[in-house]
């Protein structure tokens, strides 16, 4: 029988396996941020150990960063602590770091693509749950915890559990307006929150070749909504085209491409689950709730609880509207916003404000909202303002910010306060993820541009 | 790291599904750089609600959560680790964990336990009924007891031996530094690495 293509990515990487014990997988690439490392750096001082292979490690600095004022001292003392001991950490250790004001600064998974640093075949783990996004390039590539970017730090290896594999097909051709940010939110809402826990995703079928690299990045990021901890695309043109050029890309390029060429599920591969989605029949897709599972058709209405039939989700959509102050039955295009957010590592990228600066693009947004575009890293921004981007935005009434996680998470300045509503492109419709409070609906950037322009949420097609 | 072999104390209903890290623990408490200090983070949202099952006497001295399906949903924080530790708990119960959020909870010793949903209601109704109720979890035997009734639950025997053991994985795997280093020597020359910077 044929492996699919996470085994073969796990197989090349098991350094020791044995019976009744995890294997020892090996780890191409770890990326590190300010939030996650401290204490794992800590550990490694405590015990006496080195950073093993300094030169797989990349640290940038994201979560915790200001997007305004970039120039001067962080407000915060807390979080300028936890920033400055990333930056100490990374002189002790010799950790390559990209600082706030550095050209390749950005949020981590923005980073490492732009870079290069992401190719197919490769383990890469981060401290943080979307690090799945790098699966788009046919990575096998994972978040952890503080405990394991310790181990990873020691000893370039994690022992893992074997996942097991599921195959989600989308087959058909997207309408125009329909986003693989709208590919997500549908399959999260299919399979549920828990639908992927202890699986590897392949993302496969017509729908999902057609994508882009960084709209297969936007499919990949949410693998873990999913509940599934990686999820991956197999490489091909598209993926090899992305990485030729790039500061990182390998300099014999043939010896790579080749072996990238063997990265496929082989055709008598079994899956331990499969799912199927219709690609034609897919319309912008946005969530009510406060789980990513909890989204519907933009077209539709507010759910009514009543009407669903398992108890616990009927519990956790009542829950949910109240928390949201939703009404069922609601259009959701009535529900007004306050925050449009544009930005993350789900949706920060050039091809995402290009998206979104075409619909904005001499117009203004509504006079009851604000509007931030935080680009996913420095070097997105620079390539939006060498377009004109920032114009367009900052022209429709829209704030220009510099690069960070921003209010995707609301750990730094840009937060929602209570009751404050937000059309967000980010991953994350938890209760107060993007502030005390925040009411967040997760939405593509064309649905975020034109839900800025009229002021409640819309498509383009509504304009 | 402590041993964990058996564990009794009272528990803590938490009678919600899809308790997220971003409840387990809010993104502006993640700012310490210690391991310690972030039980006033656990359940930060919840806290000021008097409702809120922690802020219940009866519950005060509880060591042991027993959550809704599908605890620990989101970001892999070890953080919402730390804060259930921070504040007292020794081991939580649901009927489904994040995949995340188990490993970093085995990682550092916060045993993590499931069971059947049925059973969660049941260990709910008790707890409730009687809040001094005690709960055993015994990774030992591999099992949850209070009252007259045990549950059995599973977990790999080598999870079970570590965390018996108290070792922590990094010992471990140094042991087969050699294998690692033998493993290296194979890979490809056209893996990328950091440095030296380029472009």
């Amino acid at each position: 029988m044929g492996k699919t293509l996470a085994e073969k990515i796990w197989a090349e990487h098991v350094v020791r396996a044995a019976d009744g014990e995890p294997d020892l997988v090996y780890i191409d690439l770890h990326l590190i941020h300010e939030v996650t490392s401290a204490q794992a750096f800590d550990g490694l001082r405590l015990a006496g150990r080195q950073v093993r292979r300094p030169e797989l490690t990349i640290a940038t600095e994201d979560h915790n960063v200001p997007t305004q004022n970039i120039d001067k001292p962080i407000a915060d003392p807390v979080s300028k602590l936890q920033v400055d001991t990333l930056r100490a950490n990374c002189a002790e250790f010799g950790v390559r770091i990209h600082s706030l004001g550095d050209k390749d600064q950005g949020v981590v998974h923005v980073v490492g693509p732009q870079l290069g640093l992401t190719q197919p075949g490769m383990t890469i783990v981060c401290g943080d749950s979307h690090t799945s996004t790098h699966g788009a390039f046919g990575a096998l590539a994972f978040g952890i915890g503080t405990s394991e970017v310790e181990h990873v730090l020691a000893t370039q290896t994690l022992p893992l559990a074997r996942p097991k594999t599921m195959a989600i097909n989308v087959e058909g051709t997207l309408k125009p307006g329909v986003t693989s940010k709208d590919i997500i939110l549908a399959i999260i809402a299919k399979i549920g929150t828990g639908g992927g826990q202890g699986y590897v995703i392949e993302y496969r079928g017509s729908a999902i070749r057609a994508l882009s690299m960084e709209s297969r990045m936007t499919v990949c990021n949410m693998s873990i909504e999913a509940g599934a901890r990686a999820g991956l695309i197999a490489p091909d043109q598209t993926t090899f085209d992305y990485i030729k050029g790039k500061p990182h890309a390998p300099e014999d390029f043939d010896a790579a491409l080749a072996y990238w060429k063997t990265l496929f599920t082989d055709a008598d591969a079994v899956f331990d689950v499969e799912v199927n989605l219709d690609a034609n029949g897919l319309e912008p897709f946005v969530t009510w709730g406060t789980n990513p599972g909890q989204g519907a058709p933009l077209n539709s209405n507010v759910p009514n609880p009543a009407d669903i039939k398992d108890e616990e989700a009927r519990g956790a959509a009542e829950r949910a509207l109240v928390y949201m102050g939703l009404e069922a039955g609601t259009p959701l295009k009535n529900i007004a916003i306050d925050t449009v957010f544009l930005g993350s590592c789900t949706n920060g990228r050039i091809e995402d404000l290009r998206a979104a600066a075409d619909v904005v693009k001499g117009k203004k947004i509504a006079s009851t909202l604000r509007m931030l575009v935080v680009p996913g890293s420095a070097r997105v921004r620079l390539e939006a303002e060498a377009e004109g981007l920032d114009k367009v935005f900052l022209d429709a009434g829209a704030e220009w910010r510099n690069a960070g996680c921003s209010m995707c998470l609301g750990m730094n300045p840009d937060q929602l306060s209570v009751g404050e509503r937000s059309a967000s492109t980010s991953n994350r419709n938890f209760e107060g993820r993007q502030g005390k409070g925040g009411r967040t609906h997760l939405v593509s950037p064309l649905v975020a541009a034109a839900t800025a322009l009229r002021g409640t949420l819309s498509s383009p097609a509504d304009l | 790291m402590e041993k964990f072999i058996s564990h009794t104390g009272s528990a803590v209903p938490l009678r919600r599904s899809n308790v997220d890290t971003d409840q387990i623990i809010p993104a502006v408490y993640l700012k310490r750089v210690t391991r310690s200090g972030f039980e006033d983070g656990l359940f930060a949202a919840w806290r000021n609600d008097p409702e809120f099952v922690l802020n219940q006497p009866a519950y005060s001295a509880g060591t042991v959560l027993v959550a809704g399906a599908d605890f620990g949903t989101g970001s892999s924080r070890e953080h919402a680790v730390w804060a259930l530790q921070n504040y007292g708990f020794k081991a939580v119960i649901s009927s489904r964990f994040a995949d995340i959020f188990r490993g970093n909870s085995l990682k550092g010793g916060l045993l993590t336990v499931i069971i059947d949903q049925s059973d969660v209601e049941a260990l709910w109704s008790a707890v409730e009924a009687d809040p001094t109720t005690q709960v055993t979890v015994d990774l030992d035997s591999r099992n949850v007891r209070y009252n007259d009734v045990v549950l059995p639950f599973a977990i790999d025997d080598y999870t079970r031996w570590r965390l018996m053991e108290g070792l922590d994985d990094i010992g471990l795997t140094v042991k087969h530094a050699d294998s690692i280093s033998t493993f290296e020597k194979s890979r490809a020359s056209f893996k990328p690495t950091t440095l030296p910077i380029k472009g």
